[in-house]
């Protein structure tokens, strides 16, 4: 009786062994790993759709929304240093390109409400803006941290290269400039 | 006279509210920094730092655990907690460690049961009361018995 029930003790604890190791196998094959390593490999993934409560107005921000339109997805935050140094840029650009049907959406990620606010205000930021508190875009899209910029071509695919930092850094800024074309033309 | 008791029962008003309002060294630790995914206490991210300044301007305003833990939840999500609240679907992650606790304590206390009352039975069939004669001795004592009988 005993030795039955050490028996059923340890098929039972292998079982379980057995059920976490799946869970483990089915948790690491069904990640996504995010629209930016596609986008490294030279892929043009299609950009992940997101619909956000938005920060600039009442409504909401959807991706799904400018299909048809070229457009530059800057994520940034309010206690981040270098969004604040870039905005003037994605602004000059948003107002310069806007008759040639291009979009500057910005989407705030893990941020109180109000900071973003004040931040868009005192930046003059006057492209559409999306509040995302939880950060899931920023899953979707892979990101490393805050600023990154995507550019999405009118058929909805990512395009160019994500940028990381501010794009109004050195490094950055005559990519920027050929990312703005590419999107602009693809 | 009168002005003892009022301020007697000023100070009783005023203690439970007083209590209520609750200190940010502690919600610094039941809060998880959106960014780095450790709670407050340990984290100087950027991110960290502002929801620190936020808890400050809210417990300054003597808001409560439950209030604060509500408004970071609609900004940034149920993840924001570092404990899981104690409602719905929630209860779960606390009821499940316990469960498996008891279980575990209850299926040793089977084990242990069953492994001393088979030691007891099998001992007592063994020996009937008495110590179990060596064979060596038992033959020999067959031997001895046989002798005696012959003479």
């Amino acid at each position: 009786m005993a030795g039955r029930l050490k028996l059923g003790a340890q098929v039972l604890a292998l079982a379980l062994v057995a059920g976490l190791f799946a869970l483990l196998v089915w948790k690491v094959a069904s990640e996504d790993e995010g629209a930016s390593r596609k986008l490294q490999r030279g892929e043009t993934p299609p950009a992940p759709a997101f619909s956000l409560d938005r920060l600039d107005r009442p409504g909401k921000l959807s991706l799904a929304a400018y299909r048809g339109r070229p457009v530059v997805l800057n994520f940034w935050a309010s206690w981040c240093v270098p969004c604040k140094e870039e905005a003037p840029l994605l602004e000059a650009v948003w107002r310069r390109h806007q008759d040639e049907g291009l979009v500057v959406l910005g989407v705030d990620i893990n941020d109180l409400r109000s900071d973003a606010r004040r931040f868009a205000r005192e930046n003059r930021m006057s492209y559409p803006l999306g509040f995302d508190g939880i950060g899931e875009t920023s899953t979707d899209y892979g990101l490393t941290g805050v600023p990154e910029t995507f550019f999405v071509a009118r058929s909805g695919r990512l395009v160019c290269e994500r940028l990381q930092a501010g794009v109004h850094l050195e490094e950055n800024r005559d990519r920027f400039d050929e990312c703005v074309q590419e999107v602009l033309a693809a | 006279m009168r002005l003892v008791l009022a301020v007697l029962a000023s100070l009783i008003l005023a203690g439970p509210a007083a209590a209520a309002c609750p200190s940010v060294t502690d919600l610094e630790g039941k809060f998880i920094c959106p960014t780095c995914k450790t709670t407050l206490d340990q984290s100087d991210a950027p991110a960290a730092r502002r929801i620190k300044a936020y808890l400050a301007e809210r417990v300054a305003a003597c808001a409560s655990e439950e209030q604060i833990a509500d408004e970071l939840v609609a900004q940034f999500g149920p993840a924001v907690l570092a404990a899981p609240p104690r409602e719905g679907f929630h209860w779960l992650a606390w009821l499940l460690p316990l469960a498996g606790l008891l279980g575990a304590a209850i299926v040793v206390s089977i084990f242990v049961w069953r492994w001393s009352h088979a030691r007891t039975s099998e001992t007592a069939a063994e020996s009937n009361g008495r110590p179990p004669l060596d064979p060596e001795l038992e033959r020999r004592l067959d031997r001895e018995l046989a002798r005696f009988d012959g003479n």
